[in-house]
């Protein structure tokens, strides 16, 4: 491990039943970056997040985050029969690694949803105030007898800052899903920072915005990465954005990766623009 | 140590019949409308109920069977109907609590028709009848219930694997919206299937009560839940591995009732344990280690959530 | 629950209260102590905290569990066994020798071993448990109800737990009435007290619902997979709101032995946790003072205002038909019908009683 990556995905596959999800998918995130992966519908972007933040097991293949390994495995029972990615074995002498989702948050990657998915029953100020829970320094009893007053004031204010600067201040108070679309976005975009990230992950940030929200996102988003020194990891279908903002690019389809680079190679490169209008629609 | 075991294994097999008439009522509604319909064990006694009341009003016993099986097949209807219906589109939740409603409410009209009292059951000629076989001597009703059982049950396959009906059910259970889209008159199918769980209610009430002799207003929650568990067992929505669950349970739990005799009798223990509190405890016990092992039981289809 | 300052709705919430428990004081001194009122403000409190309590877990972390008879059972039974005054116990443990406990706790003490005890026993059960989802783990915890039942009525465990005979001559609620020498009563205490116990573990629990941990929990009920993603442990935060809820419903328990001054672990069914669930429904899934009326509103209904319906009444000349024995729980379980279905919101949907003093705002959330 010559030099550590924020995010380092080695030789990840995913397979589910008979269905390989993501094949064999190596890609790295450095710090500082701002990176996209992209695809047609059904290629296997959002599985790659799942894995990324836990919340699916790998099949096979390791995930490492700020050099630590988060994630690894190899493919084991039934599975070892069926499996049908690459690398099969490249994992099988080392020990499975595995976290909650709510470990890797706590390790610094936070993310937010393709269908939004706030905390219906709260108000916008409640949404971000309660996800600050996880850098809690007081116990269940200083808690319960509200004996941690400064640390609630401290979540309080740091709420209302990031209230601010997404200019929700004005409708703290009312219930997050009754926010228009875009807005809901923006909201669980702070909220995924309220949880002090190093590794921010959007899929599909722009999903339902008009080109002038989409134009308001892309600045947002790199305005959020210098202010809070994030590392962003991004799924957009919306070409606007990804070739605006990101450093660079990975580009899957069935599973695989088909190109990797800077946005204007991308933009030129004949395998990507095969996928997009060989099956789908841009 | 065969004669101590044989007349409680003999009860088990007929108690499990019993279990396996109303377990099959659990298990269907539960496969088409994911519901743990709790007011099932109140139809059963409810079923009970109105057999003491139509016979003693001087119908004939005949008569008083069909009456039987019929009013509890249409009471299943209508609580379908008032209940369940109207909250179709609302969370699963509020139809359990629904039901929940339902079974209170059935249990103290009961309380009130009844006034409360043990209200003994009709004695139904030949299968009330004692028969006596090796060691045990027990009622006809004992040896009825399986071969009773074991005909609706394959009747009830046939039903569903073969005819219109069973096919939409079939259908439905397998994707309720899309069955919706393709046509099938989900209203209708659902209130099918309440009509035969209560009606296979009603049977096992008429065996079930010959065995016990009177009826109260609580007399269903137990076999319910039991019977519940029994749906659970066999892997809910099956109805074979509800019928098997039954069977299994009626055993194990009468073995247990009698363990302290068998034990005591073969010289195992030397004074009675009083073991027999535990027969229905084990039933949940087992519930407990079923659901966190293979919570799709013996014969259920593996579930996928998405995330 | 809005940011918590001292706002004019909280005042006026707590001068609420605060006139209740006064007009409680005054009227257990002035009315005769054989009064209904009184006996459906005691059963009222202890069922008005358990219904808080299994609000906490239904309705506030979204765990569907039906366990409470149980855990009342436990709280019932601790408190008994600990509390039986050396003296009686060669009669209550008649058949057990005076029973192997020889020693007696005070009564706020076994109070909170009662409610410790069946702290713990949540913890165990739900080490299995909590991991099931929605009406699975709501059968799981009903049997392990009836897992709990069989085990207080065995009688091996009879030196402990009395077997399947009663526990009886513990203190009750009328020891809390305050006697002269002569043992005339001076000062009535016996239904205040219990309300102002309610009213303290109520309190916490409203304390817990609005701390961090409690915007945790409720985040765990809209979307589990979200509050997972934002770094809140689930089986840990799950766990937490079962011990917790299982905690004050044990003191419940401990309450409710001392209203019915005996304790006998067949009446703690599966029924007593539907009663409760039902009180959570009417009140409001989600609602802490919804519980708290509803839970008065029901005790009083069952108990005092239908009674007449299990009377014949005369009409001048004309008797009204159909009323007798059992005819109240007839129109009661019609009510609740009538509510389940059709007003699924309960009494107060999901606001508190200091929301009724803001300006109106948009109500949210329905039970899952």
């Amino acid at each position: 491990m010559s030099q550590e990556h924020v995010l380092d995905i080695r030789h990840l596959t995913m397979q589910f039943g008979g269905v390989v999800a993501v094949n064999d998918f190596s890609m790295h995130i450095d710090d500082g970056e701002i990176v996209a992966l992209i695809g047609p519908n059904g290629a296997g972007k959002t599985t790659a997040f799942n894995a990324v933040t836990s919340v699916y097991e790998p099949t096979n293949g390791e995930i490492l985050f700020e050099g630590e390994t988060i994630a690894r495995s190899h493919p084991t029972g039934k599975m070892k029969k069926i499996f049908a990615g690459g690398h099969p074995d490249a994992f099988v002498s080392q020990p499975i690694i595995r976290h909650t989702p709510d470990e890797i948050t706590k390790k610094g990657i936070s993310r937010t949803f393709q269908n939004i998915r706030l905390f219906s029953g709260m108000t916008v100020f409640e949404n971000v105030l309660t996800v600050q829970h996880l850098r809690k320094k007081s116990n269940f009893f200083t808690a319960a007898f509200h004996l941690n007053g400064a640390e609630e004031k401290q979540m309080r204010e740091k709420t209302m800052e990031l209230l601010k600067i997404v200019g929700l201040q004005d409708l703290r108070d009312e219930m997050a899903t009754s926010l228009p679309y875009g807005k809901q976005r923006l909201l669980e975009i702070i909220r995924a920072l309220a949880t002090d990230p190093k590794l921010l992950l959007l899929d599909e940030p722009a999903a339902g915005m008009n080109p002038q929200e989409t134009l308001e996102l892309a600045a947002f988003i790199q305005d959020i990465k210098r202010k809070f020194q994030l590392t962003v990891f991004v799924i957009e279908h919306h070409m606007d954005l990804v070739m605006g903002i990101s450093d660079r690019i990975y580009v899957i389809d069935f599973g695989k990766q088909i190109a990797e680079g800077v946005p204007s190679e991308i933009q030129n490169n004949q395998a990507v623009i095969d996928a997009y209008l060989g099956g789908d629609d841009l | 140590m065969w004669n101590t075991v044989f007349p409680y294994l003999l009860s088990g097999i007929s108690v499990g019949g019993q279990y396996a008439l109303i377990a099959i009522g659990y298990t269907m509604v539960y496969g088409i409308l994911r519901l743990i319909n709790f007011a099932h064990g109140d139809v059963f006694m409810v079923a009970g109920i109105v057999m003491v009341y139509v016979v003693s009003s001087g119908v004939p016993l005949w008569l008083s069977i069909l009456l039987v099986l019929l009013i509890t097949s249409l009471i299943g209807f209508l609580i379908e109907r008032v209940a369940y219906k109207p909250l179709r589109t609302a969370p699963r939740m509020s139809v359990m609590i629904s039901a929940i409603g339902v079974s209170y409410t059935l249990q103290n009209l009961v309380l009130y028709i009844t006034g409360g009292l043990n209200q003994i059951y009709p004695t139904i000629p030949w299968i009330s009848g004692s028969v006596t076989i090796g060691s045990a001597t027990t009622k006809m009703v004992t040896l009825v219930t399986p071969v009773l059982t074991i005909i609706l049950v394959v009747a009830l396959v046939q039903l569903i694997n073969h005819t219109k009906i069973g096919m939409a059910m079939r259908a439905v259970s397998k994707d309720f919206e899309t069955s919706q889209l393709m046509g099938i008159k989900i209203n209708s199918v659902i209130s099918v299937t309440f009509v035969i769980g209560s009606f296979l209610a009603a049977v096992g009430s008429i065996l079930y009560f010959t065995n016990y002799t009177t009826v109260i207003q609580t007399s269903g929650a137990m076999p319910g839940l039991k019977a519940f568990v029994a749906a659970v067992f066999g892997g809910i929505g099956s109805i074979p591995g509800a019928v098997i669950g039954a069977f299994i349970i009626g055993i194990m739990e009468n073995i247990i009732k009698g363990l302290d005799v068998i034990l005591f009798k073969s010289g195992v223990i030397k004074a009675p344990l009083g073991l027999a509190t535990f027969s229905d405890a084990f039933t949940f016990a087992l519930l407990i280690v079923i659901l966190v092992f293979k919570p799709t039981g013996l014969f259920g289809e593996k579930v996928t959530d998405k995330v | 629950m809005k940011e918590k300052k001292l706002t004019l709705a909280n005042v006026a919430s707590a001068l609420i209260v605060l006139c209740l428990y006064v007009a409680v004081f005054i009227a257990e001194q002035k009315l005769p102590a054989t009064s209904m009122l009184f006996t459906v403000l005691k059963k009222g409190a202890t069922y008005a905290l358990v219904a808080v309590s299994m609000n906490l877990l239904n309705g506030f972390t979204g765990i569907f569990s039906l366990g409470q008879a149980g855990f009342m059972l436990i709280g019932a039974y601790v408190y008994a066994i600990f509390t039986i005054p050396l003296e009686q116990r060669v009669n209550v443990y008649q058949y057990y020798a005076g029973g192997v406990v020889q020693f007696t706790l005070p009564v706020f003490v076994a109070m909170l071993l009662a409610g410790l005890v069946a702290a713990f026993f949540a913890f165990l059960i739900g080490l299995p448990v909590l991991r099931l989802k929605s009406d699975y783990l709501a059968i799981a915890t009903l049997g392990f109800a009836e897992i709990i039942r069989a085990i207080f009525q065995w009688n091996q465990l009879g030196p402990v737990t009395n077997g399947s005979n009663m526990l009886r001559l513990f203190p009750t609620f009328n020891d809390f009435n305050i006697r002269n020498a002569d043992g005339n009563v001076t000062v009535y205490l016996s239904t205040l007290v219990p309300l102002l116990v309610a009213g303290v573990c109520i309190a916490l629990i409203v304390m817990i619902i609005n701390s961090t941990y409690g915007r945790a929990l409720r985040s765990i009920k809209d979307d589990e997979v979200a509050a997972e993603a934002m770094g809140i442990n689930l089986a840990h935060h799950k766990r937490l709101a079962f011990c917790v809820s299982s905690f004050f419903t044990g003191i419940g328990g401990a309450m409710l032995a001392m209203y019915q001054t005996t304790v006998q672990a067949k009446s703690f069914t599966s029924a007593m946790t539907y009663e409760i669930l039902l009180i959570v429904v009417i009140g409001g899934v989600g609602s802490v003072t919804g519980s708290c009326i509803s839970a008065f509103l029901f005790v009083a209904a069952s108990e005092w205002w239908l009674r007449f319906l299990d009377e014949k009444q005369m009409i001048g000349n004309w008797e009204v038909p159909l009323l007798r024995n059992g005819f109240r729980l007839v129109v009661f379980s019609i009510i609740i019908m009538i509510v389940v279905l059709f007003f699924r919101r309960g009494i107060m949907g999901t606001k508190e009683l200091p929301d009724l003093f803001r300006r109106k705002k948009k109500a949210g959330g329905e039970l899952k």
